[in-house]
């Protein structure tokens, strides 16, 4: 069974730029992954303004039953998160390298638009083989 | 000022001297200024053609003074008047330089005898980009295909210099190719020099 489900890029208004998913579990249609990223932008806001502790940076890791969802926000407002199997480890880790894979093959792309769909060819490969290291890991573990 | 007393002043910029090379710049800072000259080309043109064309103008004034330096510096102010010799310090010296390693490799063109190729893996400006499938066969080389341009036409070897994608079997990624093809006139001459 693979670690992770799916993986959504938000850009700071709250648009998804970027959905993939992995394996079988989790899948969604492209209305509900819409609504999931727009939901998750504005309960992450909310979560910043609620939190007892003042600098708060809103919610990192969501436990439920059945999946896991952790959240990278970068200094700019993008939002990474990856949806996963219940107690899968170091997803901060690989929430990081995606995000140096997005500043990489994304922001250095003269043909990518600020805040669009990303449609990156260099990016998708450097993406899959991240997650295909991943996933190695995860087994070996 | 920071640094003023530590480092000698020169009035003259010309009294300076010229800084020894082999010092790196930061590939990120390149590859935020490159795609910003690609996007500001892009906001002037019309048409693929002509991007294609800027940038390789604007490699071309890098190559003009990248020659000048490098004969100075690293030639004792000789340059090479073959046809072999130009190319093989296009394909060592000016990529050593540029990009910090040697070209991958340097072909002789089976179909055509004014015709050269100079070959890489994944080109440097390369590095970052990914050209949208609606562009076609659009690639970035073209700077670099500028620079061996202004290399070579100052130096007395007047040719036109292209970049293409070239699938590799087995690979994900093509490679690039800088296809060179010297002018009827560089043929003549050396033919003659023998």
């Amino acid at each position: 069974m693979a670690a992770i489900y799916s993986l959504y890029i938000i850009n700071k208004s709250g648009g998804l730029i970027f959905y993939k998913d992995y394996g079988l579990a989790g899948r969604m249609d492209t209305n509900d992954s819409l609504r999931l990223a727009s939901l998750w932008h504005s309960m992450h806001a909310i979560s910043q303004q609620l939190s007892p502790i003042s600098g708060c940076s809103g919610i990192e890791l969501l436990e439920a039953d059945t999946f896991d969802l952790h959240c990278f926000q970068s200094l700019t407002g993008t939002k990474f998160f990856v949806v996963s199997e219940p107690g899968t480890q170091h997803m901060e880790n690989l929430l990081k390298h995606i995000y140096e894979l997005y500043t990489d093959y994304v922001l250095k792309n003269p043909f990518y638009e600020m805040e669009m769909p990303i449609r990156c060819e260099l990016f998708d490969i450097n993406l899959s083989q991240a997650i295909q290291k991943d996933r190695v890991a995860y087994l070996g573990r | 000022m920071i640094g003023v007393g530590k480092i000698k002043q020169y009035t003259n910029v010309l009294d300076k001297p010229l800084s020894k090379g082999r010092q790196e710049v930061s590939l990120s800072g390149f590859a935020y200024l490159f795609s910003e000259l690609v996007q500001y080309n892009q906001t002037q043109v019309d048409n693929i053609g002509e991007l294609e064309k800027r940038l390789e103008d604007a490699g071309y004034a890098v190559g003009v003074r990248v020659l000048e330096l490098l004969c100075h510096r690293e030639k004792g102010n000789r340059r090479e008047t073959r046809l072999l010799g130009i190319l093989s310090f296009v394909h060592s010296t000016v990529w050593k330089v540029l990009f910090g390693k040697v070209a991958d490799s340097l072909e002789k063109g089976t179909e055509h005898e004014d015709e050269y190729m100079i070959s890489e893996k994944e080109l440097l400006v390369n590095r970052f980009i990914s050209v949208p499938k609606d562009m076609g066969s659009f690639n970035c080389g073209a700077f670099v295909a500028g620079v061996v341009r202004g290399v070579l036409d100052n130096a007395g070897f007047p040719a036109v210099v292209t970049a293409h994608f070239v699938p590799v079997d087995g690979q994900q990624r093509p490679r690039t190719t800088i296809l060179i093809k010297f002018a009827e006139e560089v043929l003549r001459r050396e033919a003659r020099l023998g």
